[in-house]
């Protein structure tokens, strides 16, 4: 018998994040003709609004429905998943800054095995899943074999698998409240702190520069600048350049910074790691320069020039005022 | 406070490019630059603030070779106070939860009140703190990037969340964080600082030290197995633009404006 499949789905004022029907893919991976179950955590109308929505794509939604869950406390849904998962189950979740949270530690209550951040999956033979993940931001692709025997806990990478749009499922609302158990726990949620506005907004510009770690001195973020100048473009960053303090945090393009949408984006020194790729909206025209023809990023790009920046970029920007 | 924190050695992307072996049991290791794992770095120095701020000491713990010795050294350098290296060939091979399973039983010789990791190291995985966590049966929290001890129970943490936004959160001690990178400024460490660490022994703990039985680390233990490394075909990728910068740059302002790029 094929192990019980099961999606957690974490969703923001009523509405479903967009792994929801990502993950439904993910999991027919592992079994083609299995029914899924989803699984949701809260309270009130957004509860309420999440399950109808997620019943036409999903057999089943099992939600949990207690004030302690308004907000997605890692610590607290972890323990209440414990309590309501079935033996050997198999879970998936994305791979974002919740599932990271509670994923690890679930696989090690459950003593199932943990896969993380998988980009794609090849099917189960026997106990075995196998998975394809990335290790080396991107630099190596590895299979990996777990054995589910006792069940799994796999992250999936935000937009690595195609959204299952069929919403054939019709399914049905399962309120499994009473069997959460208890929900106090050893961390207590306070607040969420926006991040700050800063002196631009990136996300109003059709045409970004963007520096990374290849530009290797603060100094030379000035390059940048010039071509930003030199094209009418604003310049943004990967998350290196913003740790060194050399930007502001408003400047940065990714999963933890801003999402953009430009119409072209020139990545300069960005080795294309799917945090930064993930800021990067609207399919933009995008012209990388790297020093290392392997860089990850000339596999998401449309354009790319394999050079020193800190030379071809002077020299772009000088044929360009040249005009 | 009494703090461990995780470190790993790792090949340092920004100083190598990344090849797959032909076979695809490996990546080549030849001329490999290592360094300690980014995000490592910034929890050490963490680690250190506290540590001036209220007293107590820094730890830093590695699983690995005896190669891993040196970034052991490189912390103390920065100014953590004592040093351990977790080594043994029973840990060869060993998963997330083998590792997990290796550092819990050094915390469990000590007395912290703390333990960091970093987010991720070069696998990707970001696991080994949640694992830890779960196991110690202490509180957790992920991609830590502020923290502010309260008293000798408790301390507050932001978590940086998407979008750059923060999660505060009241956590009680003893807890495991994993570190995200912008908490601080790494302090730099010189030849001087290296050196004046150099003599120090650091004590190595294998399995029987431990008490570990091999069969719950290493290869054997481990439930889940890299396989191989190979190079995905992703098609065609980005048009490369060959030729002279002459012809690189002209070609270049071309499609940009052809693209609107250039205002
Ligand atoms: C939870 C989490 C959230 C994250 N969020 C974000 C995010 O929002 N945004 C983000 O950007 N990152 C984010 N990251 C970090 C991300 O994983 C990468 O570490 C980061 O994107 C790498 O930035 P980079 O490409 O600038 O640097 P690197 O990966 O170091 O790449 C530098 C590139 O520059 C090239 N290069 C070097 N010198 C030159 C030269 N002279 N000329 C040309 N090319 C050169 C190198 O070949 C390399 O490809 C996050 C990580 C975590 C764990
Ligand atoms: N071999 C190791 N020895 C000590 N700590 C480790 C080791 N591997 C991972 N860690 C810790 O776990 C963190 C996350 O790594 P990972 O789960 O492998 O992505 C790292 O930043 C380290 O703090």
């Amino acid at each position: 018998m094929a192990q019980q499949l099961f999606a957690y789905i974490g969703h923001k004022n009523g509405i479903a994040d967009d792994p929801a029907l990502e993950l439904i893919t993910a999991a027919k991976k592992i079994y083609a003709d299995a029914a899924i179950t989803a699984i949701i955590t809260g309270s009130g109308a957004d509860l309420a609004a999440v399950g109808n929505e997620l019943a036409s794509s999903y057999a089943e939604v099992w939600k949990v429905e207690n004030e302690a869950c308004a907000y997605p406390n890692g610590e607290v849904i972890r323990s209440l998943l414990v309590n309501i998962l079935p033996p050997d189950a198999i879970i998936l979740f994305a791979h974002d800054t919740f599932g990271m949270d509670l994923a690890p530690g679930l696989s090690i209550k459950l003593d199932s095995a943990f896969v993380s951040d998988a980009v794609d999956i090849k099917g189960v033979d026997g106990t075995t899943l196998t998975v394809i993940r990335q290790e080396y931001s991107g630099m190596a692709s590895t299979h990996v074999h777990a054995d589910i025997s006792n069940g799994a806990v796999i992250t999936c990478r935000p937009g690595s698998f195609q959204p299952d749009e069929s919403k054939s499922a019709n399914g049905q609302i399962v309120d499994k409240s009473a069997a959460a158990g208890d929900l106090s726990a050893k961390r207590r949620f306070l607040e969420v702190v926006e991040a700050e506005a800063g002196d631009v907004d990136i996300t109003k510009s059709d045409v970004l520069v963007s520096v990374g770690r290849g530009v290797e001195d603060q100094e030379n973020i000035e390059i940048a600048e010039e071509l930003a100048d030199a094209i009418g473009a604003v310049v943004s960053c990967s998350r290196p350049i913003v740790d060194a303090k050399w930007l502001e945090k408003a400047r940065q393009v990714g999963t933890s910074g801003k999402t953009v949408k430009p119409k072209v984006y020139i990545a300069l020194g960005i080795s294309g790691s799917f945090q930064h790729m993930g800021g990067l909206k609207g399919s933009p025209f995008i012209v990388a320069v790297n020093k290392n023809p392997k860089a990850p990023i000339f596999q998401l790009a449309d354009v790319g020039v394999v050079q020193d920046l800190l030379e071809f970029v002077p020299a772009l920007t000088e044929k360009i005022k040249e005009g | 406070m009494e703090i461990l924190v995780c470190v790993k050695r790792v090949p340092d992307t920004a100083e190598n490019e990344i090849e797959v072996k032909s076979d695809g049991t490996d990546i080549e290791r030849d001329d490999l630059v290592y360094s300690v794992n980014e995000w490592d770095n910034y929890a050490v120095e963490e680690a250190i603030q506290i540590r001036d701020k209220i007293g107590g000491s820094v730890t830093v713990v590695t699983v690995g070779d005896e190669e891993s010795e040196e970034v052991v050294r490189r912390e103390m350098a920065m100014g953590a106070d004592k040093g351990v290296l977790l080594s043994d060939e029973a840990f060869d091979g060993s998963d997330g939860k083998g590792l997990a399973t290796i550092l819990k039983a050094e915390i469990e010789k000590g007395n912290y009140d703390l333990v960091l990791t970093g987010a991720m190291a070069d696998d990707g995985a970001a696991q080994v703190g949640g694992m830890l966590a779960a196991m110690l049966d202490w509180p957790y929290a992920s991609v830590v990037n502020t923290i502010e001890v309260l008293d000798d129970k408790k301390i507050k943490v932001g978590r940086e969340i998407e979008g750059g936004n923060q999660e505060m959160n009241e956590i009680d001690l003893p807890c495991v964080l994993s570190i995200q990178t912008g908490i601080n400024e790494p302090r730099y460490v010189g030849i001087r600082g290296i050196r004046k660490v150099a003599a120090i022994e650091i004590p190595v703990h294998g399995a029987a030290d431990l008490g570990i039985s091999s069969e719950s680390v290493g290869r054997g233990g481990a439930k889940v197995k890299r396989v191989d490394y190979f190079v995905p075909d992703l098609g065609e990728g980005a048009e490369i633009l060959e030729g002279s910068m002459d012809e690189i740059t002209e070609k270049l302002i071309e499609l940009l404006k052809a693209k609107g790029g250039i205002k």
